[in-house]
């Protein structure tokens, strides 16, 4: 099955632009007043080895990666052999003059063939000209305005060198006219220009975290760089004047974490951000922050473990390490993401929860979620608000930092104020003397895991069921595959989709009631051992036998997910 | 004003009578009263050690925290309100073993803050294991062949990697010890004091008689803005030829400065729901 969308797909060796070209051309389709969605796949190196960005484009939102390509720009010969399979009848190459197109090419596959490495050297600024020269072929071939591309080169160079903008901008230019005056007849309107849009904005969940962090009022974020969550960094670290936050590179996760620990008991809110591999260094950290209860969000992008594993591609494997992760029972707050705009608001809730129950939370996202871009109108977040919790900053007489309360909540304060306190990883007593005291042991420990139950009565809204209440099958799955599973259930009838983005404490009233409605449920998860399912079984008591499980490091397709359907039931083919 | 009673908790120390530690306990003490450290400026952090139930013992505000992780959670509070007086607690194992790759790159980074390194050469709370600044050939109960490792020198991996101000002193000597603390804290800029101790139970070498015999106080023709010779003053160790005093000093920039971002510490100012219209432009 082919979706009905066009998917615009550019590959090369890494070092060749591929994902900036990629990223232009979304912007070229957003200006241009349609949707986009993002996808690149690339090795864990900076020079050599294949890099490749996919983007479709639709006239209404579009939330996955299509398998087939339209229109595939092939940097190097590599790129036609390694994505030929997914051309399809109309599809096109462009590619330079030099590259021999194989015999087996399916003879509807049109081939533009354009002598990018001679206008290059015409050009004469070096070989990083071949992408944008690709993007001036693409624009004329999907009647695309030209000016778009040179307003975003403009602005893509503005801070380096003029003879690099001006050269860019020959180069789209050159490609746009030789495809205009030799391959008028395959020109299509594929991009022509909706009037009256206001053009969206193309951002991965790396982009939503950092915004919704700063529009949280963070104020001090550690973050060791790491795939796939070193964007995070490279968008916090440039602004921090201009919003008045402090983001510092550590030595390491381990003094991330501790440092972000260290600003939060001193009053700051505070973050962090790793992938699996930094979130093994910080779970000694982690439980400090549950016992010492000091807010603290992390955000943990997931890739392909273990260990190094697959660094540059997606994988859900880490799901069961978060929720055991740290020694000791302490309250796990964890949230996770299946889009960019939905990891934005979870982060501006997750510094709020943190806050309000003084223990540090979790945000999960994955790599597809990290990397991929989409595209958005405004979020809306007008009604958010920066709650900072039961909080003192004023001498107070009797003061009890660990008091015991009803809700399992004690007033926090922070050091210079006056008030004694002390933030105490051994166990301890009201004040934050170390006690090894049996009962004083329960009622500490009692008090903090209270907290769980006041979220659960408080903060935890019922899981969102997408498609009709009445379904065939019932999906069940979380994070970026959620994306993939609603383009499904686009194309598909009596589908319905239980989306889990609250993972501790878990919604098991609520997911037990859809569940056991349900006529047939599959699971759908980027992981080898099914680790929502064992979740969801582990919280209501139902198996769930029928699983689509990926890990092989590439997204799970929307075709993917359909064929798995049809194989279910007749009854959801449309 | 601080009193002495002032930094009275309900708990008397629980440390062997004769420890070291006791005696740096009352150093702290005197050095805060004479200082006037108390609960609106100042904050202690600990690492896990003997060392580390000290928080429980001077009622001054502290964060006691994993083993060898003080620093990296004192560097954080110092980043966010740098009004605070903040004092490392840690010890021998804690600092240079746990914590050794926090403690290189926090001299890098000169916080105005002060590392009192209570530093015995054994691992007292786990009841007697060889420590980083425990002699070669040492006998203990990881070490029963002798240990195979030479000991670090505290103070010399602290002025290669870029400490700011580096001193000795020995905690049978509470006055200069107080003095020192209260010296290292007035430096603007990341110090250490090395304080020799006894672990009475665990390390019979390392005794008040030892300490006594061979220290001996730099003299006051050392120049101690001079890098090399501290460098040599700091790889010093054996009969007769333990240094005491200011090793270093220097000024330079502090982290908290350098990284600032506002004009009053971040933590003065209640954080708010942010504007990023203006910062969504650059996405469309």
């Amino acid at each position: 099955m082919v979706l009905p969308y066009f998917t615009f797909k550019i590959g090369g060796q890494a070092g060749q632009g591929v994902k900036s070209a990629g990223l232009m051309f979304a912007r070229l389709a957003t200006r241009s007043g349609y949707w986009v969605h993002n996808h690149t796949e690339y090795p864990s190196v900076i020079r050599g080895g294949h890099n490749v960005t996919s983007v479709t484009v639709s006239s209404r939102p579009v939330y996955a990666p299509t398998k087939h390509t339209d229109l595939l720009v092939a940097l190097n010969k590599e790129t036609v052999s390694l994505h030929n399979t997914e051309l399809i009848a109309g599809s096109i190459i462009v590619c330079d003059t030099n590259i021999k197109l194989d015999d087996n090419l399916d003879e509807q596959v049109i081939c533009v063939s354009v002598p990018i490495n001679k206008i290059t050297r015409e050009i004469g600024e070096g070989e990083l000209l071949g992408n944008t020269i690709a993007l001036g072929c693409a624009t004329a071939l999907l009647n695309a305005n030209l000016e778009h591309i040179n307003n975003l080169i403009d602005s893509e160079f503005a801070d380096k060198s003029p003879s690099a903008r001006i050269a860019n901008r020959k180069a789209a230019k050159s490609g746009f006219d030789y495809v205009t005056v030799n391959f008028p007849q395959y020109i299509k309107p594929v991009l022509a220009q909706r009037q009256n849009v206001i053009p969206l904005s193309v951002l991965n969940a790396d982009d939503t975290v950092a915004l919704g962090a700063i529009s949280a009022g963070m104020q001090f974020a550690s973050i060791y760089p790491m795939t796939p969550i070193s964007n995070i960094l490279h968008t916090l670290a440039p602004v921090q004047k201009d919003f008045g936050f402090i983001y510092k590179q550590p030595e390491d996760e381990i003094s991330g974490i501790n440092m972000a620990i260290g600003a939060s008991f001193a009053g700051a809110r505070s973050m962090v951000a790793t992938s699996g591999g930094g979130f093994c260094l910080m779970t000694e950290g982690y439980s400090l922050a549950g016992i010492t209860e000091t807010p603290l969000v992390i955000v943990e992008g997931m890739r392909g473990g273990p260990s190094t594993g697959m660094p540059t591609w997606n994988e859900q494997a880490d799901l069961r390490f978060i929720l055991h992760a740290g020694q000791g029972d302490f309250p796990r707050i964890v949230l996770a993401a299946g889009d960019p705009e939905e990891a934005f608001h979870l982060t501006l809730k997750a510094f709020n929860l943190a806050d309000k129950y003084q223990t540090p939370v979790i945000l999960i996202l994955d790599k597809n979620i990290c990397e991929d871009d989409q595209s958005y109108g405004a979020f809306e977040f007008s009604r958010y608000q920066v709650n900072r919790g039961l909080l003192t900053t004023n001498k107070e007489d009797d003061y009890s930092r660990y008091k015991p309360s009803g809700d399992g909540i004690s007033a926090r304060t922070i050091p210079g104020c006056g008030n004694y306190f002390i933030a105490n990883s051994v166990e301890h007593n009201a004040v934050g003397y170390s006690s090894e005291e049996a009962n004083n042991r329960c009622e500490q420990m009692n008090k903090r895991m209270k907290k769980l139950q006041t979220y659960s009565e408080e903060d935890l809204p019922p899981p969102i069921l997408y498609g009709p209440e009445e379904a065939e099958v019932t999906i069940v799955s979380w994070g970026s595959n959620k994306g993939a599973i609603l383009e499904a259930l686009n194309c598909c009838l009596k589908v319905n989709f239980l989306h889990l983005t609250r993972i501790n404490p878990f919604p098991a009233k609520e997911v037990s009631d859809i569940l056991k409605k349900s006529k047939h449920i599959l699971n759908i998860e980027c992981n080898y051992t099914a680790q929502m399912a064992g979740l969801i079984r582990e919280q209501t008591g139902i198996e769930i036998n029928d699983r689509l499980l990926c890990y092989d490091g590439r997204p799970i397709y929307p075709e993917d997910i359909i064929d798995k359907l049809t194989n279910i039931t007749d009854a959801v083919i449309k | 004003m601080t009193e002495l009673n002032d930094l009275a908790t309900p708990y008397f120390p629980s440390y062997c009578p004769g420890c070291g530690d006791i005696a740096i306990w009352a150093a702290i003490k005197k050095a805060a009263v004479e200082k006037g450290w108390d609960n609106t400026n100042t904050t202690l952090v600990a690492g896990i050690g003997c060392h580390g139930h000290m928080v429980n013992f001077i009622k001054i505000t502290s964060f006691e925290g994993l083993h060898g992780r003080a620093i990296p959670v004192s560097t954080g509070i110092k980043m966010v309100n740098p009004r605070l007086n903040v004092l490392v607690i840690t010890g021998d194992g804690d600092l240079l073993a746990e914590g050794g790759n926090h403690f290189l790159h926090v001299c890098r980074r000169n916080p105005d803050m002060a590392i009192l390194l209570f530093d015995n050469g054994v691992y007292g709370l786990t009841t007697g294991q060889a420590s980083p600044t425990s002699p070669q050939n040492y006998i203990s109960k990881s070490t029963p062949l002798g240990n195979p490792e030479i000991p670090l020198h505290p103070l010399a991996v602290a002025i290669a990697a870029g400490i700011t101000f580096a001193a000795r002193t020995y905690s049978g000597d509470i006055a200069a010890t107080a003095k020192m603390i209260a010296q290292a804290v007035d430096h603007r800029g990341l110090a250490i004091v090395d304080i020799l101790q006894p672990c009475i139970t665990f390390n019979k070498g390392f005794s008040h008689t030892y300490y006594q015999d061979n220290t001996y106080v730099l003299d006051t023709n050392y120049d101690l803005t001079n890098k090399t010779w501290a460098f040599e003053k700091s790889l010093e160790w054996g009969p007769k030829n333990i240094p005491l005093g200011i090793f270093y000093r220097e000024e330079r920039p502090v982290l908290e400065t350098v990284v600032s971002t506002t004009n009053e510490p971040l933590v003065s100012v209640s954080p708010n729901k942010r504007d990023i219209s203006e910062l969504l432009k650059k996405y469309v």
